[in-house]
């Protein structure tokens, strides 16, 4: 470390600096810029040369002038983690919130994260139980897996994620998750909402909260996931906890994002967004999953707001390559009033069938997870129809499936806030709700799990 | 100059290097770590290096060495069953040396330099030998022989010869002028791999997937590509065909995908038994898995990684299919490096030669007359993310110039969980016209004409359905109410197949034809009995014919198909008598 301060500001433009004429200053290397008045604003080198260096200013650049000090610390951004990170509050660049102590560090780790050798990873097949039936039986949960919600404004993301961090278990076990929450530009009275819930139920004493708010500088807001995210891997490949990492909003993160490319002048992709951001995006959710040799493993479930209700929009769209399935807020169940509005056909879990079955949640799951989606598949489809030719133009048949669709919006999604539903008990549900529909219409289910588990053949 | 140089520049994945002699794709050494680059760019004596690896941390003025060679993937006895990343080296030597999260400035041999391999020469002294033939061979896995061959370029009189226990790099033979040869080769994997000529395919790739070897066949030596959205099975697709499809050798391609996916072929490949040998398909596969978050220079040097081993096997006269999944993150790599190096940008930000560069790699494909005289193929099979789904963007577009079949992925069909996903009116081959003949021969003389007949049913299908959205079904005449159960059963008997059961997942040419033949058999003795007074509801809810349709989940369908079909037929004359 230098100790060296330049004042060499030539341009300032958004949230970059350029610097004339420095020492070496190495790629990725932390900055930190003193201003007339004292205050320190952080910073990270994006380009560096002989010539010019180039730094992103997280807090923002406001009062920065050329006569600003520049301080190169020598070392690329790292996070101090300890046992100590779980029950406090830090903000968007990891410093403390809460008004406790600074992170007493056991080590400092790298925020960037090395990517994990695919041979070295392990398989996910331990199926997490969320209570929510919508999730466990038709886009179920698996440990070590990353499942987005994507949702949209205005619609109860919020309520979903909590319920899932505060049931989410496996099955047959009290094991807990320790909960990473990560805050990107959401609004103080929606941070307030989750931090209440989680002191609520004690959830807190065993969460690690890394926040910024929407009026905090939205250029830190590109490293607050990869903060939330070390500490995560922290705890769980070095402390063997399980993890489950909430992130929201990954739409003001991409912003940022497209933020500092503007600044740039790089050449833009898709609606303005950076070409690279398929690359950044998966720099932040391939951190997700279980290692060979270690115990702890990293679920991630970030949530994301489709602009315009849009699914083909670049975010939702690049998250949606990455990541192991989706599931799919629907504006329309929302203002049926159904909650939780999940919408199961376009949601999926690519994970599913590895966590499945008789040795995890039971033998049948998975014959009736499809003919419940294709049931409803069908009966959706109907409504349309019948909009144009009316009910009465159905064959015993349709109108069966007709009928179905609503019960298995009113019945079988539906459940309440805190309604903490068990996998039989979903499962045990969806035949109560089939056996509405003729058995011989039920294609997809085996023949021996309708002699085993149908309402008419047991007594 | 030399070639030591300084750094002068870093941005990213991209490093400028001052005061070193370098020529194009020179592969470097990058800082005091030595991070692996390769020069993609000279302005006077800067040279602009892609960098493999992550750069934080390095500086200007760390050095840079250029080792002068192009990049290269080695090439020889060993390669089989190997993992790769983007640029040859072994993740399990990576584990060893780096624990399970990959860090940088390590460098792996792509295969054990120091194992013994049994070389048999098929060559003695005084034979004359050219490039490309082969002078000996090596039993490298239980299914396939490593035919060890003279490297491009290379050829003369043979001085000496010998069998024995060799590693790759100990001389095998010699030659009069004093040439040495070894099991390994280099070569630059920006070149193809030079033959003698081009063949026209006249092969079908077997898959063992009904709707594309029926409707949409591929040729040995061919192309295709798969658009799909997300979620709608392009990866499930690509990983059946790296099973079950008939080539003697597969590599298949990760590239820029899910690390938790790639593990599930890790961990499942190597159970897995070939149905063509009943031998492990590790024997016969080359992985390369270069995830997303892997540094996205090595993901842009993947494919060409991959189609060069591709083409090593080919020259051995082997059937080799390539499988990329996905083609669209290595165009993304392109677009990224090109915006660092602020290349004027062509469409959405692709740089300018994305097509060419789509070409050239799609070109290396191919039915070839070897050096040697042998036949061999290089069947390579892209997958392509389109963003949202819309094929008109650039890298699908560039795509479909140039390959010759058509796999379009339907987000739709995948959402009534119609696997696979491929949709049926929009999906194309131009190999049927050259496969045709091979057809009639292996299989039947009508196959063509079965073909033709099925899809115009779907055809027939898609326009009665519009129909039907506005009228419903019982609107229509009981002979179009028929067509469309015909049609159904098209649809869920044949071209519906669970790519996860042990039976449905490959299904032979021979009897994926008596089943296409099943269903127009159907279609005949239902139009007649209806035409003698047979009621529709009769005639299609003959029992049999639910036999016949459930019945290729069992693993003795294929003997009993015939004895179905005759039974349907009887049940459905039988029909006509009720009435």
């Amino acid at each position: 470390m230098s100790g060296k301060e330049y004042r060499t500001i030539t341009d300032v433009k958004g949230p970059l600096v350029f610097l004339n004429k420095t020492e070496p200053v190495a790629f990725g290397e932390i900055v930190q810029l003193r201003l007339e008045d004292g205050t320190i604003k952080n910073g990270q080198v994006l380009d560096t040369s002989e010539e010019l260096v180039v730094v992103q200013v997280f807090e923002g650049t406001a009062k920065v002038n050329l006569s600003t000090g520049v301080k190169f610390m020598g070392d690329v951004f790292k996070l101090p983690v300890s046992d100590d990170l779980i029950g406090r509050i830090l903000d968007g660049a990891g410093r403390p919130r809460d008004g406790g102590p600074d992170i007493v560090a056991d080590e400092k780790a790298d925020i960037i994260g090395a990517a994990i050798n695919p041979y070295s990873r392990q398989s996910p097949h331990d199926f997490i139980q969320t209570g929510v039936s919508a999730i466990d039986c038709c886009t179920t949960l698996v440990r070590g897996q990353k499942l987005p919600i994507f949702s949209a404004s205005g619609l109860p993301h919020n309520d979903i994620a909590l319920q899932i961090a505060r049931q989410a278990k496996l099955k047959d076990s009290d094991e807990e998750f320790i909960v990473v929450f990560c805050a990107m530009g959401i609004t103080a009275e929606e941070f307030n909402f989750f931090r209440s819930d989680l002191e609520r139920t004690g959830a807190l004493e065993n969460a690690v909260l890394f926040v910024n708010l929407a009026d905090d500088p939205a250029v830190e807001r590109i490293i607050t996931p990869r903060l939330a995210l070390t500490a995560a891997e922290y705890l769980a490949f070095e402390k063997d906890y399980h993890v489950l990492v909430i992130y929201t909003d990954m739409t003001n993160y991409c912003d940022a994002l497209r933020q500092i490319g503007a600044a740039r002048e790089e050449v833009p992709g898709r609606r303005g967004y950076p070409g690279y951001m398929y690359t950044d995006l998966a720099m932040l959710y391939e951190r997700a999953g279980i290692v060979k040799g270690k115990k702890g493993s990293i679920t991630q479930f970030p949530i994301l707001t489709m602009p315009g209700d849009d699914i083909t929009h670049p975010i939702p769209d690049l998250s949606g390559y990455i990541t192991e399935g989706q599931i799919v807020i629907s504006r329309e169940l929302h203002q049926q009033g159904i909650y939780p509005p999940i919408n199961v056909l376009p949601s999926l879990s690519r994970l599913m069938g590895s966590c499945i079955g008789a040795e995890t949640t039971r033998e049948d799951h998975k014959s009736v997870s499809d003919q419940m989606y294709a049931a409803y598949a069908q009966g959706r489809e109907l409504r349309g129809l019948v909009a144009i030719v009316g009910e009465d133009a159905l064959n015993e048949r349709d109108k069966q499936l007709l009928d179905f669709s609503a019960v298995f919006e009113d019945k079988f999604l539906r459940q309440s806030r805190d309604e903490d539903r068990s996998i039989d008990e979903t499962l045990d549900l969806c035949w109560n709700l089939m056996s509405e529909i003729d058995t011989k219409y039920l294609v997809r289910l085996d023949q021996k799990w309708i002699e085993k588990y149908h309402p008419d053949n047991s007594e | 100059m030399s070639n030591e140089g300084v750094i002068y520049r870093i941005s990213g994945p991209v490093v400028t290097a001052t005061g070193m002699e370098a020529g194009m794709y020179d592969v470097v050494r990058v800082g005091h770590e030595g991070l692996m680059g390769e020069v993609i760019e000279l302005h006077g004596d800067k040279a602009v290096i892609q960098v493999y690896e992550d750069t934080s941390g390095i500086r200007p003025g760390e050095p840079v060495l250029n080792t002068r060679e192009t990049l290269s993937v080695a090439l020889g006895p060993g390669l089989l069953t190997q993992i790769y990343d983007g640029i040859q080296r072994p993740l399990a030597t990576l584990e060893e040396v780096m624990g399970v999260f990959i860090t940088r400035g390590v460098d792996a041999d792509g295969f054990d330099m120091g194992k013994k391999w049994t070389f048999e020469p098929t060559v003695s002294k005084g034979d004359e030998v050219v490039s490309g033939q082969v002078i000996g061979t090596v039993q490298e896995t239980e299914t396939i022989v490593h035919k060890i061959m003279v490297p491009p370029g290379k050829g003369g009189v043979v001085k000496s010869i010998s069998s024995g226990e060799y590693n790759v790099t100990e001389d095998v033979c010699t030659l009069e002028d004093g040439t040495t040869m070894q099991m390994m080769q280099k070569w630059p994997v920006r070149t193809p791999r030079p033959y003698q000529q081009k063949y026209a395919p006249d092969t079908p790739l077997v898959t063992g997937m009904r709707i594309l070897d029926f409707l949409f066949p591929l040729a040995k030596g061919g192309a295709a590509g798969i658009p799909g959205p997300f979620g709608s099975g392009k990866t499930v697709t690509q990983q059946s065909l790296a099973k079950y499809s008939d080539a003697q050798i597969v590599v298949y391609i990760g590239c820029g995908e899910r690390g938790n996916e790639m593990t599930e072929v890790l961990d499942e490949f190597p159970h897995l038994i070939d149905p063509n040998t009943g031998k492990p398909l590790m024997n016969r596969t080359v992985m390369i898995a270069n995830t997303s978050n892997m540094p996205v220079a090595a993901r842009e040097a993947s494919v060409y990684t991959g189609i060069t081993i591709a083409e090593y096997f080919r020259d051995m006269g082997y059937d080799v299919a390539l499988m990329a999944d996905s083609t669209s993150r290595w165009a993304e790599a392109m677009r990224e490096i090109s915006s660092r190096l602020e290349e004027m940008p062509g469409e959405e930000g692709y740089p300018a030669y994305l097509s060419s560069r789509i070409a050239e790699f799609y070109e290396r494909a191919g039915r070839v007359q070897t050096l040697n005289g042998d036949d061999g193929s290089v069947t390579v099979i892209g997958a392509v993310s389109p963003p949202g789904g819309d094929i008109s963007e650039p890298v699908s577009q560039g795509t479909l110039r140039i390959v010759k079949v058509f796999w379009g992925l339907d987000a739709g069909l995948a959402r009534q969980r119609h696997f696979p996903a491929i949709n049926w009116l929009g999906s194309y081959s131009l190999y049927p016209p050259s496969l045709d003949q091979w057809f009639r021969d292996n299989v039947a003389q009508d196959y063509p004409e079965i073909r033709t007949a099925i899809s115009g049913l779907l055809q027939v299908e898609a326009e009665l359905q519009e129909i039907v959205q506005l009228v419903g079904s019982d609107a229509l005449p009981v002979d179009q109410q028929l067509t469309l159960e015909v049609a159904r059963m098209i649809r869920e008997y044949f071209l519906q197949q669970n790519g996860f059961h042990e039976v449905d997942a490959f299904c032979a040419v021979d009897l994926h034809y008596k089943m296409a033949k099943a269903i127009l058999t159907f279609q005949e003795s239902a139009k007649n009995a209806m035409a003698a007074g047979a009621d529709l509801q009769d005639v299609v809810n003959v029992p049999s014919r639910t036999d016949l349709m459930r019945g290729r989940f069992e693993a003795t369908y294929k003997d009993e198909i015939d004895g179905l079909v005759e039974k349907m037929n009887e049940e459905i004359a039988a029909a006509i008598e009720e009435n």
